[in-house]
């Protein structure tokens, strides 16, 4: 498929000038009131920057106030004229904005930044993803435990897994006011599982190796097929704390046993 | 093969009791009673924070350009503390 010819010449001169101030005015823009309306483009060009400024902003609280607004805002600006809009869905617009952040010289020393930018996009996903009635425990309680180790457990569509070098959990939390700003260990890695149970998204700090058993359940594989790879992927993996938050968090959502062999 | 499901089997048992004891309150109590807000749901997407009719934004030339960037983060990266210092940037000042 290749676009209709008739689309890209106007739109090749229309679009790179709408966010280069540089940028000569296109050559089919004009007014009523003079053939070279710059001064009014330059407004026009104002909104578009500055809305997709404020839709990187609402959409990466926390990075604001790490950075502060000064340095968030002029991120954003150099982010949003390398990487204009893609799609028409402005929910989902900002989501190369960690990988720029992870690739942007004056934010090297902070090289955690990127994690913490990638728990904020997993949150909109997770906000966005569809609406799924989470598992009961009891529905776990009440299952055979001799074929416990056979369960296929589907996971919640909104589900993101997000692993870290970094603490990224404690520094987010310490940012959105769900925990009081403090001295962190940046020396201990955390991976963040995502989800949006009932209308509220949550973030959760996963225990050690338990990212590796969600990943392995999202990938088809039965309960004891993917506590076997988790435990032996990780040193001291608790398998007694990942499972609590297969049942407590409500990530999962239905449980299903491969069918008998017939005889 | 059989062997080791069959273990597995046993210390899953063990550990999902263990984890269920933890779990007193059912994910499913979490709130319902609210309705999502559909359309909503990032605020300010289409502001333009320093007003229409005006051109300061997106006729700024001040971009960033490696050496010349001005900006210090300065939000609460400067309270955090971190093995090497605080998680503050400090300006280039070459």
């Amino acid at each position: 498929m290749t676009a209709p010819p008739l689309l890209t010449t106007p739109q090749d001169d229309f679009a790179p000038a709408l966010l280069d101030p540089d940028h000569p005015l296109p050559a089919d823009v004009t007014s009523h009131t003079t053939r070279h309306p710059v001064r009014r483009f330059a407004v026009y060009r104002n909104n578009v920057t500055v809305g997709l400024i404020e839709a990187v902003r609402a959409r990466f609280p926390a990075i604001e106030r790490i950075v502060g607004d000064d340095f968030f805002d002029a991120m954003a600006r150099t982010f949003v004229r390398a990487h204009p809009p893609r799609s028409p869905i402005l929910a989902i617009y900002g989501d190369a904005f960690p990988d720029f952040v992870a690739g942007f010289p004056p934010a090297a020393e902070m090289p955690w930044l990127a994690d913490v930018a990638r728990l904020e996009t997993a949150r909109t996903v997770a906000y966005h993803a569809a609406d799924a009635t989470p598992l009961d425990p009891a529905a776990f309680a009440a299952l055979d435990p001799a074929r416990l180790g056979a369960a296929r457990i589907a996971l919640h569509p909104s589900a993101v897994v997000v692993r870290s070098s970094w603490p990224i959990v404690t520094v987010w939390a310490m940012n959105s006011d769900e925990a009081p700003l403090g001295p962190v260990d940046f020396g201990v890695p955390e991976d963040a599982l995502v989800l949006r149970p009932a209308l509220t998204v949550v973030v959760h700090r996963l225990p050690p190796g338990t990212a590796v058993l969600l990943a392995a359940l999202t990938a088809g594989d039965t309960l004891a097929e993917a506590a076997t790879t988790a435990s032996g992927a990780t040193p001291g993996f608790d398998l007694t704390a990942a499972l609590a938050v297969v049942v407590g968090t409500g990530v999962a959502t239905t449980i299903a046993f491969d069918p008998e062999p017939q005889p | 093969m059989t062997t080791k499901t069959a273990l597995a089997a046993t210390v899953l048992a063990t550990s999902l009791a263990a984890a269920l004891s933890f779990t007193a309150n059912p994910a499913a109590a979490q709130g319902s009673d609210k309705e999502k807000c559909y359309g909503v749901a990032l605020k300010g997407q289409n502001d333009c924070a320093a007003g229409p009719g005006t051109t300061c934004a997106g006729t700024s030339k001040t971009d960033y350009q490696g050496n010349a960037w001005k900006y210090v983060a300065k939000g609460t990266c400067t309270t955090m503390t971190t093995p090497k210092g605080n998680g503050s940037l400090t300006a280039k000042s070459s």
